[in-house]
């Protein structure tokens, strides 16, 4: 967490968010969750359930969403857990973000298979677009972060962003990709190269090939 | 070359659809309940006689791993499996293609591997960058209680076990048994010491076996087409087969099911391709994901892949997560990008490591430069081995072993950048 953003100031976290409450439909899934576990365990669901208030957060504030202070705590109530172990849970892991991130959160990976592959110049795509490592862009569209493993290494670089992979890029691709949000356009997820599917050798399947156009059983070539 | 029949994810690139129906007809469920009527010990004796060893990178026998279990659990103390989807290793990328394109395998095998074990119910905890891969996990779950297979009297074979996917959020250290345990529980991943092992004392305080993805999906098939079967491929101690990720400077990176002990030549040649710019221009490869030591180009090429292959050598087979690197590779910063992983990721816990790989990166990054001293070469050297072993974890092992396999194999090329950067005048070599 040492990348981390700047914190907005508590007092107004609080005048914006202390009212927050899991929606109908969420509180229905947040109890699905806590379902999972056996009784008396039900903190074990506070991750999932710090999620689900970071993505309410974010639709209520056509974000990514974030955990203000306010939230955590009322997850932390929720399963009856004190604030400081949701804290705790919420600032280990780096999926929870504790600063608010824009309208799409680009996570570009930047750890060995992919710089191999040429995530510098993913970065640098990025960069030419105007968005910068670790802060938002000033019309809130695009957060940039660079994070690590994402485990997508066969088809790198890569770039998650919100729900969404996008793999196989070059500086053309991620800078179209970048072009198309930014015009309310959904890009293809996946694979950016042509004809390939998604991990097999690109160019073709050198194994499995009966596969490719139908459900074959291997069983009757045993 | 492993024949198709003989490949147990058969839909493994996706072109086939992943759900029940699809997998049913791809052989996955079948008879189930014939499978388990052999009896737990029956089935552990089978995983054990194959061969198994676990696919998460240790390779410790799996049907053993089991059998430490407690054979007769109580119902306020009963047994868990939890399965490790935390892929997270750099390199590594199988368990996504399992997960996403094959599911039915992995749920199948923990209701197998559940029931030999004598557990109440599997965990199966899934990193949180898979977003996608959870949804799909989950639907393949919850087609699995529709259909019966999962449940109360579950595939109809007398058991009730449940499946329940835990979503992680973001920290590598959580692929650790007992960091995924505490993460389970709600808390921070942070790993604890052993012993207490988790088959004596793990999720809740309950016994508990923590198993790779791989290793619990494979097991319908071995069971299906028996020990034996399984036993045919791959050396002695090496037996099996292995998705193998092929990434970094190969013509075509990828992910494929091979015999254990496949040559590196000869899988590089057969589905990657062959090295960009051809085998003269490849300079080290990292073959069991970023926490094994690198190998450099000459003693790589013929190495059988398979655990014992990879240490004769000096490496690992890790999860077979090659990673390829030719001769455009800045390899001080490879390796440097690494140590800024294990400092991003340490969780704080043992000193060593929290202060070290920190200390270590910067010290790397001084290397990359050039911007250091000779000496500074064997103190690294020296702090790595402070913090290998001293850690409650692997992680601080895994943090200094990419290091000392960079110094070991690199260093005249780490001397020349410091050489460089004084302005010392190199040597001419010998017209």
């Amino acid at each position: 967490m040492a990348d981390a953003a700047h914190t907005p100031n508590e007092a107004d976290a609080r005048a914006q968010f202390g009212a927050f409450a899991f929606s109908a439909e969420n509180k229905k899934t947040a109890d699905m969750y806590i379902g999972r576990y056996p009784a008396g365990r039900q903190q074990s669901a506070v991750m999932a359930l710090l999620d689900l208030a970071q993505r309410q957060v974010g639709e209520e504030t056509q974000t990514q969403g974030w955990l203000p202070v306010p939230v955590i705590e009322y997850v932390a109530s929720y399963l009856g857990m004190p604030y400081m172990r949701a804290y705790e849970v919420a600032s280990f892991y780096t999926m929870y973000n504790l600063a608010p991130v824009g309208r799409f959160h680009v996570q570009v990976c930047g750890t060995t298979p992919c710089m191999l592959r040429g995530s510098d110049d993913i970065m640098a795509a990025c960069k030419n677009r105007g968005l910068v490592k670790g802060a938002t862009t000033p019309d809130g569209m695009f957060t940039l972060n660079e994070v690590e493993c994402m485990g997508n290494c066969a088809s790198a670089p890569m770039v998650q962003i919100n729900d969404d992979n996008y793999e196989d890029l070059d500086y053309d691709s991620m800078t179209a990709i970048l072009q198309d949000l930014s015009d309310g356009k959904q890009p293809k997820i996946g694979t950016q190269l042509p004809g390939r599917h998604t991990v097999e050798p690109y160019g073709g399947a050198t194994t499995l090939q009966a596969m490719v156009d139908k459900n074959h059983d291997y069983r009757g070539e045993y | 070359m492993l024949a198709d029949k003989d490949r147990i994810f058969t839909n493994l690139y996706g072109y086939q659809d992943f759900g029940l129906k699809a997998a049913q007809a791809r052989g996955d469920w079948d008879k189930t309940a014939n499978l388990m009527k052999a009896g737990q010990d029956a089935i552990i004796e089978e995983v054990k006689a194959s061969g198994l060893r676990g696919r998460g990178g240790a390779g410790f026998p799996t049907g053993m791993k089991w059998s430490f279990m407690p054979k007769a659990p109580t119902p306020e103390r009963p047994n868990f499996l939890v399965i490790n989807a935390d892929e997270s290793e750099p390199g590594s990328c199988k368990d996504r293609e399992i997960i996403r394109h094959d599911p039915h395998k992995l749920i199948e095998g923990a209701l197998i591997a559940g029931f030999a074990m004598r557990a109440r119910a599997a965990y199966i905890y899934i990193r949180g960058e898979y977003i996608f891969e959870a949804k799909v996990l989950e639907k393949a779950v919850a087609e699995a209680y529709a259909a019966g297979l999962l449940g109360k009297n579950a595939a109809k074979s007398g058991y009730d076990f449940d499946v329940f996917v835990h979503r992680g959020a973001g920290a590598y250290i959580c692929g650790e048994e007992t960091a995924m345990i505490e993460s389970l529980e709600g808390k921070k991943g942070q790993p604890r010491l052993k012993p207490p092992f988790p088959a004596g004392a793990g999720l809740y305080g309950c016994p508990t076996t923590v198993n790779n993805v791989e290793s619990i999906a494979v097991v319908p098939t071995i069971l299906r087409r028996g020990a034996a079967w399984f036993k045919s491929f791959g050396r002695e101690n090496n037996h099996g087969t292995k998705l193998f990720q092929i990434s970094g400077h190969v013509e075509k990176p990828c992910v494929v099911e091979e015999e254990m002990g496949i040559p590196f030549r000869e899988l590089i040649e057969k589905h990657c391709g062959g090295i960009r710019g051809g085998w003269d221009n490849l300079l080290a490869v990292i073959p069991g994901g970023s926490s094994v030591p690198l190998v450099p180009a000459a003693m790589m090429m013929d190495v059988p892949m398979d655990f014992d292959g990879c240490k004769a050598v000096g490496s690992g087979l890790g999860t077979a997560a090659v990673i390829v690197m030719d001769k455009s590779t800045d390899i001080v910063r490879a390796i440097s990008r690494l140590s800024y992983f294990y400092k991003h990721e340490s969780c704080g816990q043992c000193t060593p490591c929290r202060e070290g790989t920190g200390w270590m990166w910067r010290v790397m990054e001084k290397m990359r430069t050039g911007n250091a001293e000779i000496g500074d070469i064997d103190t690294l050297y020296d702090v790595t081995k402070q913090v290998e072993g001293h850690t409650i974890c692997a992680l601080g092992d895994a943090a200094a072993w990419p290091i000392q396999g960079l110094i070991k194999h690199f260093r005249p090329e780490m001397e020349r950048r410091i050489h460089e950067a004084k302005g010392d005048d190199m040597l001419e070599a010998a017209e």
